[in-house]
């Protein structure tokens, strides 16, 4: 039994390294510039992929029903772009409130340069992940105590506050109001390039992929922990954990917060992805989105919501992009095809897997135990 | 002599109008199987419920292994509706949440039985084992409690045996027949390592077999564990065959206590109680 | 003066729109303990569908024919998407009423191509009249008189017909109501048709006042309107009611002051204040978990 357990452990950690290696040779074959679609996917899939396990921590395995992502997310993504925009590139990003409130920046904090550059994003990442965590320990003091659809509208009436604070002018220098901050690294900030400029190695969408991946391992390792067992236990029937001696309170404190510091990792990797930081692109409707990856992958499964994550993103930024253009065939224009088909026919996949798959690709399962099963049932 | 475990002094539990329990005061000592038992609705969960912490009585203490770990008194608008016999004694508002009265040492188990759904019969137990666990989320996350995680789970394994269900271990506990569901349940509640067992209903649903089969094993656990039984009960074999003293509580009252042959032929138990029992 | 009485008008007027759909939040809790997410967006579909409607149809056939078709709307959606998973857990219920807001949502974005669309004028509500010195429209004389109609009217119903009788049963003991023969699924369609009846009405007398409607502007009004059921205690009708004008007034006079881009983290706020101050609201009953 033991044995098998490690074993499994590491042909796990064998299949992410392969998918990295992968994902840099990919990378560097394929010309990002003639395939800007794929590339955009995989990035933006990594990052939704950390925010939806993120979430289904809260919502999967702790049965907290939480639509405050989005609101984490704004979080990150400000704290990370506000300790990294370059001291040089200040003033132009904040024109109109001359100048930044802030004065340093972190990769240049460092040292600049490569290791300047990782040190000082990954730093940032953290603090923004740790922002989110903070502000999650403070509402979560009044708002755990809530039944688990109260605590959804308050989790959604918190991202409304924050993004209505961080656009508030008196705030500008600081978040700029509500202008977009931008310059700061990217994940095209992590490409080798050599002396003359040209880049040699391409890593952006490598990077993506490490920390994303980083995070999710975490993640993983919490919820096969003595804690990740309390978590469930609350989840299945808490007057029971209760009795058990498991303090809830604490535990979905814990659960609310850990979740929450990714959410905002998340957020520090939107803004990397996006190239720019900006409060109303945090809306419900993008926690909207991440709950129906996390439902359709299948609500308590993290390889579900991570390949659910890469669904969703690739139809939506490339496979599906079709359905929003109108297109003729010879003379024959296609019926529909207009701004804003795609996400009706998204919507409508959405309700189906709602209600007709309730659970989603994977349900409760993860991708190494359907292995198991299937082998398993080979050898009978 | 006999050393205190449990003592329930003076508790009352009110809901708006109606006394559930009216002036309870029991003990149970160290090593004593004690039974509750009573005609349905007579307040026996209610009780279970106010020493475990789940409910808050509205006047009364309950001391564990000589500490006092529950008070309270009528507060505010109970003050005036308060219709329990004893009052004014108590100064004091202690009241622990069920996690905590379960980490003092007491565990217990559910009328209609509560285990954890998805998960498995060994998980079920495991977890039982986490208010012991001495990790933090971060040692817990990274694998730096290998050791004591190695320990709880050997330690599940042998309880497993003890009770019998070492063979499902790793079926979902909610595929186990009845019987055995009852029995994971106190299997579960030995894994927080108490030292007061609190049973609720064990026998509920079993039929004359399984009761017998029960009754022997709570005996055995109890000698095996080194524990203090108490148990709310219906089947009156189980309890004549299985308890040293018995508390009869009728209308919230507490109305006649002894050992099971002075209970038997106590009138105002066989007119409450016996006179109407479905097993009698 | 003149300043405070147009605040306090608007105000009224707000919080009795608001409580036209605060209503249908609170009688759909009351029954399915659910938060029906997609109740905001109903109440925009209706104003939309008042826009196509009156483009070919006059104006006294257009209202009337709004109305059924809210109606229709709010059965249609309970039918196929909450009473498939009646046994299912709450959770997948509300992601499945969020998964209707944001088809509702998707649909209108399709339809309307994203731009806002010109409310209709409706002539006696739209024009404009002055009161203390202070100009205002019709509609906000008018919402809080047929306001106080709709909620009398709607009171008679529950304390004195059969559905009203059954609804209330229902509220209180869904199982129990079901084994007395109480026909669930009849109860449960009749509170979505007055929900949806009733924000029908709001969203007639809320877009008259706005004038553009888009397809998010259900989402806000829809949430405010939730907080004031929440505020008078889920499932009271007359704390919805009265929930929605304290929510409106206050609304109206944050946003007159130089606040006002915290109105609605105002709204919130307040709301999680009296969820954890009195999570049962203004009037709302008590209830506990049986161990």
């Amino acid at each position: 039994m033991k044995k098998t357990v490690s074993k499994s452990a590491w042909a796990t950690l064998l299949c992410v390294a392969a998918l990295l290696a992968l994902v840099v040779i990919l990378e560097n074959v394929l010309d990002p510039n003639k395939n800007i679609m794929v590339f955009t996917a995989l990035k933006k899939g990594a990052v939704y992929a950390l925010v939806a396990v993120s979430m289904n921590l809260l919502n999967g395995f702790t049965g907290l029903f939480s639509l405050g992502q989005a609101g984490f997310m704004l979080l990150g993504a400000y704290t990370y772009a506000i300790l990294t925009i370059p001291v040089a590139q200040r003033d132009a990003v904040y024109y109109i409130y001359n100048g930044s409130a802030i004065n340093f920046s972190l990769p240049e904090l460092f040292g600049g340069g490569a290791f300047g550059l990782v040190l000082g994003v990954v730093l940032a990442l953290a603090l923004g992940g740790c922002v989110a965590a903070a502000v999650a320990w403070l509402i979560g003091l009044p708002v755990l105590r809530l039944k688990s659809d109260y605590l959804a509208i308050a989790t959604l009436g918190f991202g409304e506050i924050i993004r209505a604070v961080f656009q508030w002018d008196k705030l500008g220098p600081v978040t700029n109001g509500a202008n977009a901050l931008k310059n700061f690294p990217t994940f095209s900030s992590f490409n080798i390039t050599n002396g003359s400029g040209e880049t040699v190695l391409r890593l952006s969408t490598f990077t993506a992929f490490l920390l994303a991946g980083a995070c999710i391992a975490v993640i993983v390792l919490l919820i096969n922990s003595t804690y990740g067992r309390a978590f469930k236990a609350i989840r299945d029937d808490e007057v029971a954990a209760e009795a058990m001696g498991i303090n809830l309170s604490k535990h979905k404190r814990l659960a609310f917060v850990i979740s929450s510091f990714f959410a905002g990792v998340g957020g520090g990797m939107f803004a990397m992805f996006a190239n720019q930081a900006q409060a109303k692109t945090f809306t419900t409707a993008m926690t909207y989105e991440i709950l129906l990856i996390v439902v359709i992958g299948g609500i308590g499964s993290v390889s579900g919501s991570c390949i659910a994550a890469f669904l969703y993103v690739a139809a939506s930024e490339w496979w599906l992009r079709f359905l929003d253009a109108e297109t003729f065939i010879g003379g024959f224009k296609v019926p529909l095809l207009r701004n804003g088909f795609r996400m009706v026919v998204f919507s409508v996949v959405i309700m189906i897997v709602v209600l007709f798959f309730r659970r989603g690709i994977m349900g409760d399962k993860e991708l190494p135990d359907l292995l198991e099963k299937r082998r398993k049932e080979r050898a009978k | 002599m006999s050393e205190n475990v449990l003592k329930v002094e003076n508790a009352t539990m009110q809901f708006g109008g109606v006394v559930a329990v009216d002036n309870l005061n029991l003990e149970v000592n160290r090593g004593e199987i004690v039974a509750l038992i009573g005609p349905n609705g007579a307040g026996k969960t209610t009780a279970f419920n106010v020493i475990t912490g789940v409910y808050q009585p509205t006047n009364g203490a309950v001391w564990f292994r000589g500490e006092k770990i529950v008070e309270n008194h009528p507060q505010g608008k109970m003050k005036q509706q308060y219709k329990g016999e004893h009052a004014g004694d108590y100064t004091q508002v202690l009241a622990p949440t069920p996690d905590k009265v379960t980490r003092l040492g007491m565990a217990r188990t559910f009328q209609n039985i509560r285990l954890w759904k998805s998960q498995t019969v060994f998980d079920n137990v495991l977890i039982a084992k986490h208010c012991r666990a001495a990790s933090n989320v971060f040692t817990a996350t990274f694998r730096l409690n290998r050791k004591e995680e190695a320990a709880q789970r050997e330690n599940v394994l042998e309880l497993l045996e003890t009770v019998g269900l070492a063979d499902v271990k790793d079926e979902l506990a909610t595929s186990l027949p009845y019987g055995k569901q009852r029995r994971l349940e106190i299997a579960r509640a030995l894994a927080a390592e108490p030292k007061l067992l609190l049973l609720d209903e064990p026998a509920a649903g079993m039929n004359p077999q399984e009761t017998e089969e029960l009754t022997a094993f709570i005996g055995e656990i109890r000698d095996r564990f080194y524990l203090t039984v108490f148990l709310i009960e219906h089947h009156m074999n189980l309890v004549m065959n299985i308890s040293d003293r018995i508390y009869v509580l009728d209308f919230g009252k507490l109305i006649a206590q002894g050992d099971p042959a002075a209970i038997q032929n106590d009138k105002r138990v066989i007119d409450a109680y016996l006179g109407v029992s479905e097993d009698a | 003066m003149q300043y405070a009485i147009s605040i306090l008008l608007s105000g009224v007027s707000l919080g009795g729109q608001y409580a036209l759909i605060a209503i249908g939040y609170t009688m759909v809790y009351g029954i399915l303990r659910l938060i029906n997410f997609a109740h905001g967006d109903v109440f925009m579909v209706a104003g939309l569908m008042m826009v196509y409607l009156t483009a070919s149809l006059p104006l006294a056939a257009s209202i009337p024919l709004v109305l059924v078709l809210t109606v229709l709307l709010g059965f249609i959606i309970e039918r196929a998407a909450y009473k498939p998973l009646r046994e299912a857990p709450r959770m997948s219920v509300m992601i499945s009423a969020i998964g209707v807001s944001y088809l509702l949502q998707n649909l209108a974005t399709y339809v309307t191509g994203g731009l806002p669309k010109m409310y209709p004028e409706i002539p006696g509500i739209s024009n404009t009249i002055t009161i203390a010195g202070a100009p205002t429209k019709v509609v906000t004389i008018v919402t809080p008189i047929l306001v106080l109609a709709l909620v009398a009217a709607l009171t008679q119903l529950i304390h004195h017909t059969k559905v009203g009788m059954a609804m209330r049963a229902v509220a209180k003991d869904f199982e129990t109501a079901q084994l007395m023969g109480i026909k669930i699924n009849a109860v449960i369609s009749a509170t979505f048709v007055i929900g949806s009846f009733l924000a029908a009405v709001g969203s007639v007398l809320y877009f008259t006042n706005y004038q553009s409607i888009v397809p998010l502007s259900g989402a806000l009004p829809g949430l405010r309107a939730f907080v004031a059921a929440v505020f008078g205690g889920i499932g009271s009708i007359p704390g919805a009611v009265v929930g929605a004008f304290i929510i409106g007034l206050s609304e109206s006079v944050i946003k007159g002051s130089s606040w006002s881009i915290f109105s609605d983290a105002f709204t919130f706020a307040l709301l999680i204040i009296i969820l954890v101050v009195k999570p049962t609201g203004l009037f709302g009953e008590k209830v506990t978990d049986k161990v």
